[in-house]
């Protein structure tokens, strides 16, 4: 067998969720541990922060990366793990679009601190103490890292070569994945390791092209097990993003929440879904169509669950403490069609007085 | 001088340890800090309440189930519905299933590498790998074997095992059927016999070592607290549902309250040194960080959880409780370090209880869910993580469109009793500026029996915490730098 391959894991705003997903793979992992050496993996492995930065550049074969970028540590780790490694992959939603953390683009950073350390109800803090940057303890200096003032994508800092999206990625598209590289079979570089078909097409419903009146909220119909619940009026977000999962929210009769982000041709998934949404409903009198939207309680939330930072809506400035990202940013989805998608949204929000409504800039 | 362990691991990133130290190289203060917000509770306003369910598991991908548990219980209260029988009964049973598989992720390839081969091994061998070596690689195929078993039924109900999606306002999102059930009923019965093996190789390994006992009941691992679990009607141990129950340091009964309660009786605390909060007990007050009667510094995760009760709910694991406390000197223990053996104690509740509820005739039912009719406004959902009680608590408007949220999670119960057990850990093994690979794991122990989310077991799967160490001279120059 031909020299062992040089992997990284690194994570950086996530939940350990894509690292668990790993351990999923059970059994199999054993197979990766023949396949390839682990030079850095936080989860498993002891943390050798100089030693990955002594490494030759290039010097790995593929850095995993998960979690969303929000603090200059994870920037820098970014950085340093693009030149340790020929391949880099954006690995699972948060690294991809932003995930769940980056639905806080929507607030900014101060409204976040004040409300954690002084407005919860089990918060005690009559002096408003907030944590420091760096605090004078008795007996020396204490010092907390600074933060972005949002979730960011990896690729808005470095180059990614592959996604591999998902909330967590499925243990199949995990074992693919590591197939492909060991068989040197991987796509074009910028490929995203999934299925290019939206979950709609994969999944077993049964769909009847029927329209929809008005949209229900989940918890307010048991739906049928067996029919599309998109056509039972479930804003179900199959239509909008990217099969490989197996449909398995569907599965447990609950509505997509677009967790594998959008397909290929797609350049922004909530617009994507806005357009879907508006096909579905069985009126042609703007009005009408306006009134339904608007019974969509949380569209912004929800269209871009997983995708705030990929989108126009989550694209907040860098506060002036942090570093600006490397020019890489560019402000995906600001074409004409996402644009006026996006305003859309503000008009439905707005006549749903969602509280979040204006672009999601409260 | 200071020693700097940074970073140890995570916690939605990393944890930081400051080590001062005196002139004679005496420990003169430590500090456990958490450098990292993601802000669920600010970003969560303006979602739909029915919502919660699906984006709070993503807190935390190791304990995805706790959160989704706690967040449908909370959205219950702000729709004003009670599950049917069989959908709380389904309920609990999913939760019996991320139960087993959190505590067998731990305990095996977290926790016991530090007693097979041992706390000063070769920091190499100090892994599952290292334990597997040891006790054969039946019992690794046994591990990983169980864990599947137990992410495998979470998928059946939710969809998937990390962030699953079944816990709805009123219920279950679907039944489950004969067929499902009757995989359950044989996984189950694996499980039980799994959890009985592992307590042997405890009872093997640990007690019957003799340095392993001392060192368990040793002073740097000893603290006096309050502890906090939930219990059932009976005062048993719960993990989904009943009232919080407090007992003091000398285990008489505190406080019982039900979860809707939950502000009387908790206040946290904020430094300015750390984004994770500091929980305590209201009504005892907050007097820094030391343990006894006078502080409300208490302590949740398994060994509260069975300080907290008064007894285990299943057969097997209630003879397994008594013997805990024999061996150990009757209730209250304070021994920091058990919370390995009620770690594994609990594994067997579990797995007795998953028996019994995919054995009850109503668990197929159909009747899962009611449907909502009106919006209350407020709900607190309370259940026992793995790593210890989790308040989910939401304001919603008249729509049910969360106007306000508040979390305590499992850990932050833990933050300031952790920062206490590194410190008095680092007094009792750190003396004379001296600190070896040992010494830290030493250090580390402390903190690991907690099980704290910032360390839990899939985030150091052969048992190794990163760890730098930098030990500075009283001007910041350093003088020493230690890597693991």
């Amino acid at each position: 067998m031909a020299e062992k391959l040089r992997f990284a894991f690194w994570w950086a705003a996530s939940c350990g969720g894509c690292d668990v997903a790993v351990l999923d793979i059970h059994e199999k992992i054993l197979d990766v541990a023949k396949l390839a050496d682990i030079y850095l993996w936080p989860v498993a492995m002891d943390f050798k922060y100089r030693d990955l930065e002594a490494l030759p550049d290039g010097f790995l074969d593929v850095a995993f990366f998960n979690g969303a970028v929000r603090n200059s540590e994870q920037e820098h780790m970014a950085r340093l793990l693009r030149r340790k490694a020929k391949t880099l992959v954006a690995f699972g939603s948060c690294a991809c679009f932003g995930g769940i953390p980056s639905l806080a683009n929507l607030f900014d950073r101060e409204e976040i601190l004040d409300w954690v350390y002084r407005g919860t109800y089990s918060t005690e803090n009559p002096a408003g103490i907030l944590p420091q940057p760096s605090f004078a303890a008795p007996e020396g200096e204490l010092t907390l890292p600074r933060f972005f003032s949002g979730a960011f994508r990896l690729e808005d800092f470095v180059p990614v070569d592959y996604f591999l999206p998902g909330c967590p990625p499925t243990p199949e598209w995990i074992l693919r994945a590591v197939e492909a590289i060991a068989s040197g079979q991987l796509p074009p570089r910028g490929a995203v390791l999934a299925l290019d078909k939206t979950v709609c097409d994969t999944c077993p419903r049964q769909k009847s092209d029927k329209k929809v009146k008005e949209f229900r909220r989940h918890h307010e119909i048991i739906p049928d097990p067996e029919r599309c619940l998109l056509e039972q009026g479930l804003i179900c977000m199959g239509p909008a993003t990217r099969g490989g999962c197996g449909a398995l929210c569907p599965g447990a009769n609950m509505p997509c929440r677009g967790c594998y982000g959008p397909t290929r041709e797609v350049v922004d998934q909530g617009a994507k879904m806005l357009s879907a949404v508006a096909s579905i409903l069985d009126s042609d009198d703007e009005e009408e169509i306006r009134l339904a939207l608007g019974r969509i309680e949380d569209p912004v939330g929800t269209f871009w669950r997983f995708g705030m930072a990929a989108s126009l809506l989550g694209g907040r400035a860098f506060d002036a403490g942090s570093a600006a990202p490397a020019g890489s940013r560019s402000p995906v989805g600001a074409t004409a069609t996402a644009t006026s998608a996006a305003a859309g949204v503000e008009t439905a929000s707005a006549s749903g007085s969602s509280p979040v409504a204006g672009g999601g800039k409260r | 001088m200071r020693i700097t362990i940074d970073p140890v691991t995570r916690l939605e990133g990393h944890a930081k340890i400051e080590i001062f130290l005196d002139d004679a190289g005496e420990v003169e203060n430590a500090y456990f800090q958490v450098p990292e917000l993601r802000g669920f509770e600010q970003f969560c306003q303006g979602r739909p309440a029915e919502e919660m369910p699906l984006i709070t598991p993503r807190i935390c991908g190791v304990c995805p189930g706790a959160h989704h548990m706690a967040s449908a219980k909370a959205t219950d209260g702000v729709f004003g519905v009670e599950p049917p029988p069989a959908g709380k009964k389904l309920r609990e049973l999913f939760y019996a299933a991320h139960f087993i598989h959190s505590h067998i992720a731990h305990f095996f390839a977290l926790a016991a590498p530090d007693f097979l081969p041992g706390p000063d091994a070769d920091p190499a061998e100090r892994n599952i790998l290292g334990l597997v070596a040891k006790v054969g690689p039946e019992i690794g195929g046994e591990v990983i074997k169980h864990r599947a078993y137990a992410q495998k039924i979470q998928a059946m109900l939710g969809g998937k095992a990390t962030h699953p999606a079944c816990g709805v306002p009123g219920g279950m999102s679907k039944p489950l059927s004969e067929e499902e059930r009757s995989q359950i009923e044989e996984m189950a019965r694996s499980c039980v016999e799994f959890a009985r093996q592992a307590l042997r190789i405890f009872d093997q390994v640990v007690l019957g070592n003799p340095a392993y006992v001392d060192m368990i009941r040793s002073d740097p691992y000893t603290m006096r607290t309050y502890y906090m679990g939930l219990v059932d009607e009976a005062g048993r141990v719960n993990f989904y549902d009943g009232k919080v129950r407090v007992v003091d340091p000398d285990g008489r009964e505190f406080a019982t309250f039900a979860p809707a309660g939950y502000l009387d009786h908790i206040a946290e605390r904020v430094e300015p040194w750390s984004y994770l909060k500091f929980p305590y007990l209201k009504k005892v007050g907050w007097k820094g960080y030391v343990d006894g009667r006078d502080n409300g510094l208490y302590r949740v995760a398994p060994l509260a959880r069975l300080n907290a009760a008064q007894g285990m709910a299943t057969p097997l694991a209630q003879a397994e409780y008594e013997r805990f406390y024999d061996v150990l000197g009757g209730k209250p223990v304070h021994h920091t370090l058990a919370n390995h053996w009620a770690r594994l104690i609990e594994l067997l509740y579990a797995a007795e209880r998953l028996l019994e509820l995919a054995t009850d005739p109503e668990i197929t039912s159909p009747q899962v869910r009611v449907i909502p009719e009106r919006v209350v406004g407020e709900g607190v959902g309370v259940v026992e993580a793995p790593r210890g009680t989790l308040f989910h608590h939401y304001r919603t408007d008249e729509r049910g469109r969360i106007t306000g949220v508040n979390l305590i999670v499992a850990t932050v119960n833990n933050h300031a009793a952790i920062c206490m057990s590194v410190k008095k850990a680092a007094q009792g093994v750190i003396h004379g500026g001296k600190v070896d690979q040992g010494i830290l794991n030493r250090v580390e122990m402390a903190f690991r029996a907690y099980d704290p989310c910032f360390g839990c077991a899939t985030h150091t799967l052969p048992g190794q915490m990163p760890m730098e160490v930098t030990i500075r001279d009283s001007r910041g120059h350093v003088l020493e730098r230690i890597w693991r």
